[in-house]
């Protein structure tokens, strides 16, 4: 490939003779087409200006439309005109220099003076000092010629000493300036001349920038630029008649000026101090400042904003009964958005048959020639005929085409994703709700977009990168991100209780649902356990051992782990082979985890497949549901509540006496006011802590040993569904201490917090102790202390997100080129060295089992039981 | 200085490549120098190390993920 480096680029400005030598044809007739529809010989669109009909060729280059880049023309004007956009450097140049001969107002030796001082300056400022030093002397010291105050009239309009000052006298005026003067105002005469700033020639653009648009009625309509052209060549003409006429001074005045109105907005309509031209309609002119300008402009709607086709967008909605790398395609999107197909031997017939069957099915066929023909009812029989091998038919979409799904914020790879498509009804695009996490997304109103890949290579790396069950492990930790959630924990844990059984009948309903067709062996007598059903959507020789997330209420109910504790044996879940042996599945990623990195994808996506059903199935059967009663706390927990409440109350007030006193013994390394306020709040948390484990291990004690437990909120909360332990606490034990800005809540009026306190209660109640829960109520005092902790968690929110949303951004950003190259280093795009090693172990961890190499403890069971065989 | 830099616990060991070692190390990552991380001829273990520029310091540290890992840094 031929590689060439950008040295840079310069703006300048184009002298009267670069235009004419660039100018393919010299426009002369402010006249576009004539009466048969032709392009004017000489006018504004003359075909030496390029093309816009695609069976014509340019007579310039001699190339159709799409090689033709349009060449330039150019237009004589007969008087010159000032280009507003350079009128502020005339002005500067008119101030500093004599009208007669041109110098700067300044002696020689004042001049080689500034010299020195200009060489410290910018430009600007240079300019400016000159400007001050000369604008006033009403002498030149060159020339002895007096000087006069020169004004501009922004945004053209010159006057000296209340004359009218001419572009042409303008023109002579800065031709005569020398160049050592010029120097110091800054120009390199290799590039630019201020003479140029007041235009004699203009150019006219090429056609290709000024198309003309055929309306459906036949009426040719001309671009903006063009009917600014017209003016100006119009008004041109005009002024050249009455030059040659002889016409009076002031008529030619006249249209002088308006020459140079037409010519300062067609660079910018939106010049200050001139009316914007308007169209006839009323409608003001988008000239060529207004094309490249602002939100709409050029540079921010064109460049910087691109768009695609072949994308779609739509709100989301949850469908459990898609699979995961399925995406559910509404009709409507599916018979808009199309993807090309070539016809071979192998498919041909088939190509014929999708034709022939009419609909949307397939919307253009291009042959092997190019030619691209759109099917309707009255040419499909004959493009069937037609078809061959090699012609590109393209159709709209079908079930199991690959698409990419994508939701904004993009921040991670898994941003987006590859699936296939599942045409369904409807408007809105489905997915299944275990790939919400990847996305970020819940379906409150969320949209996302779907792209369609239009090449065999862009489908192919969608598949073998971006599919959904190849990006299951995350690269960050190295476990699964896309894994059952909420009603499938909750589902699972049901399903594989202790106390979960089924009849013969209700077992094979399950397992129907499961998609599972043999019927195992019954394992409780006659009766089928739960554990026994959900062991056939395992993969056979699988194996694992885990904890659960029972371990974790266990541990949040402080039970004691005793050879006694019956409850332990349900924390941890031991496969073999396929069957669970025990423990209760929840959905903890570890199991998942274990499938993938054992078995095909199509094994997991038929393992997530048997999960969605049974669970559905299975809760509707057995109806988890929760009512207000279940947070009325039992009597027994009530009492010791009432007791651990009685015993923060007595500390906390000893506490509080203690430091009023100045007897507090302070925290090493803090104040005493510190090590009082701290204390306080770990006590309010002790309090919420005691009576928290009693009702976590009631729940579990209820769950895990009555032979027929309620399904409700205690279900959701062990099986990690929905809700913790502590938003039992909450509901139904103590609220505790509240929290702002992780303190107890402080400044109020003087010496209280809030006027239902007594003077310089430093107490626990004072301080924003809650000892009721949302079941009983709170009193008022309370029920304000809650929202001061609960207005500081909402603005967190707000807070947090925005912070480190831009914190990520810029982290992101900054690292997006980093790579591992081939000799597993780390570099930049320009292949500088960042890390010798990736992660300086050289471990990816989404290809590796907990950052270890291999899983050796599994690796050496297997090794043993081979043997053992 | 009270003490010399390299022994505080927390500053890794630094040490200053021969020149051939350097050369080979290049080799060996098929690198220009300016490839490499650079350190500033400033920093102090530089200055402990009585290292110009151009040199190369091998820095070995203690990485909580993979033990001793190995880092190279040029002088600038």
């Amino acid at each position: 490939m031929l590689m060439k480096r950008l040295e840079g680029i310069e703006f300048s400005v184009l002298s009267p003779e670069q235009i004419r030598k660039m100018a393919a044809i010299e426009i002369k007739t402010p006249d576009t087409y004539d009466k048969d529809g032709f392009p004017m010989e000489g006018g504004l669109m003359d075909p030496h200006m390029g093309v816009i009909n695609p069976s014509l060729r340019c007579k310039t280059c001699g190339q159709k439309m799409k090689q033709c880049p349009g060449h330039f023309g150019s237009l004589e004007l007969i008087r010159p005109v000032i280009h507003a956009k350079f009128s502020h450097k005339l002005e500067e140049l008119l101030h500093g220099t004599c009208r007669e001969c041109g110098r700067i107002a300044l002696k020689d030796e004042q001049i080689a003076e500034m010299k020195t001082q200009i060489a410290r300056l910018t430009k600007e400022e240079a300019i400016k000092l000159i400007v001050k030093k000369t604008k006033t002397k009403r002498k030149c010291p060159h020339c002895e010629a007096e000087r006069k105050e020169v004004l501009l009239d922004k945004p053209t309009n010159f006057f000296i000493d209340k004359d009218r000052l001419y572009p042409s006298q303008i023109r002579e005026w800065v031709e005569k300036i020398p160049e050592k003067d010029l120097e110091l105002f800054g120009y390199d005469l290799a590039r630019v001349r201020p003479e140029w700033f007041v235009m004699t020639a203009l150019q006219v653009p090429p056609i290709t920038i000024r198309p003309s648009i055929t309306l459906e009625s036949g009426i040719k309509s001309e671009d903006d630029l063009t009917h600014k052209l017209v003016d100006i060549i119009r008004i041109n003409l005009r002024l050249k008649d009455n030059i040659d006429a002889g016409a009076p001074q002031l008529i030619i005045e006249d249209l002088w000026d308006l020459l140079q109105y037409h010519v300062t907005t067609y660079y910018d309509n939106n010049t200050a101090g001139v009316p914007p031209a308007k169209h006839r309609s009323g409608r003001p002119l988008r000239t060529l400042a207004q094309r490249l300008k602002g939100k709409k402009g050029r540079f921010r709607y064109n460049l910087t904003g691109k768009r695609v086709n072949y994308a779609a967008r739509s709100t989301i909605i949850p469908d459990p009964f898609l699979s995961i790398n399925e995406v559910g395609v509404p009709e409507g999107i599916a018979n808009t958005l199309t993807v090309p197909e070539f016809v071979t031997e192998w498919n041909l017939e088939e190509m014929k048959k999708l034709i022939k069957k009419g609909g949307e099915n397939v919307v253009y066929v291009t042959k092997p020639n190019g030619l691209r023909k759109k099917i309707s009812d009255l040419n499909r029989k004959e493009v069937v005929e037609e078809l061959e091998i090699g012609s590109k038919v393209e159709r709209t979409l079908q079930n199991g085409d690959i698409v990419l799904f994508n939701r904004q914020p993009s921040l991670h790879r898994v941003s987006m994703l590859a699936h296939n498509v599942k045409i369904v009804p409807g408007k809105a695009l489905r997915l299944n709700p275990m790939v919400c996490k990847p996305y970020n997304a819940d379906f409150d109103g969320d949209e996302m977009n779907l792209h369609v890949p239009q090449t065999q290579e862009g489908q192919t790396e969608a598949r073998e990168l971006m599919f959904v069950q190849n990006q299951i492990l995350s690269p960050r930790h190295g476990e699964p991100i896309i894994v059952g959630q909420e009603d499938d924990m909750t589902g699972l844990f049901l399903l594989t209780m202790d106390q979960t059984e089924f009849t013969k009948e209700e077992a094979m309903h399950v397992l129907y649902n499961m998609g599972v067709t043999e019927l195992p062996e019954a394992d409780r007598g006659k009766n089928y356990s739960g554990r026994l059903l959900f062991s056939q959507a395992l993969p056979k020789g699988l194996n694992a051992e885990y904890t659960n997330n029972t371990a974790r209420v266990l541990r949040q109910a402080d039970i004691p782990k005793d050879g006694n504790e019956s409850l332990y044996k349900h924390a941890l879940v031991k496969i073999e082979d396929g069957n669970v042996l025990s423990g209760i599945v929840d959905s903890t990623p570890k199991l998942v985890e274990t499938i993938v990195r054992n078995y095909s994808t199509e094994i997991l996506e038929r393992y997530y497949y048997s999960m969605a059903h049974v669970v559905h199935e299975l809760m509707t059967m057995k109806g988890v549901t929760i009512g207000v009663e279940e947070f009325n706390p039992v009597a027994s927990i009530e009492a010791e509540r009432e007791k651990a409440i009685a015993e923060e109350i007595k500390e906390g007030t000893e506490l509080a006496e203690k430091y009023a006193s100045g007897k507090l013994e302070p925290i090493p390394g803090r104040s005493v006011d510190e090590s009082f306020e701290s204390m306080m709040v770990r006590l309010g948390g002790k309090v919420r802590g005691k009576v928290q484990a009693r009702l976590a291990e009631q729940k579990l004690r209820h769950l895990y040993e009555n032979p027929r437990p309620t399904l409700d909120s205690a279900l959701l909360m062990v099986s990690g569904g929905r809700g913790s332990m502590l938003n039992f606490s909450y509901m139904s034990g103590v609220f505790g201490q509240i929290s702002v800005r992780s303190g107890r809540p402080k400044k109020g009026f003087s010496e209280r917090l809030i006027a239902l306190n007594e003077r310089n209660d430093l107490g626990p109640e004072a301080g924003g102790f809650v000892r009721s829960n949302f079941y009983r109520g709170m009193n008022p005092k309370e029920y304000f202390m809650h929202s001061m902790g609960g207005r500081q968690g909402e603005v967190d929110t707000g807070v947090a997100t925005k912070v480190s949303g831009y914190l990520y951004r810029r982290l992101a950003n900054s690292l997006k080129d980093l790579h591992v190259a081939n000799d597993e280093t780390v570099r930049t795009a320009s292949k500088d060295i960042v890390q010798f090693r990736y992660g300086e172990d050289g471990i990816f961890p989404a290809r590796t089992t907990g950052g270890a190499l291999a899983n050796f403890k599994e690796e050496i069971r297997k090794l043993k039981k081979g043997k053992a065989k | 200085m009270l003490k010399a830099l390299s022994e505080h616990h927390l500053v890794p060991q630094h040490e200053l490549l021969k020149k051939d070692e350097a050369k080979n190390l290049l080799a060996q990552f098929g690198l220009d120098v300016d490839k490499l991380p650079r350190i500033s001829l400033e920093d102090p273990m530089c200055t402990e190390l009585k290292a110009g520029i151009g040199d190369v310091i091998r820095i070995v540290r203690r990485s909580p993920v993979a033990g001793d890992t190995i880092y190279y840094r040029r002088v600038v």
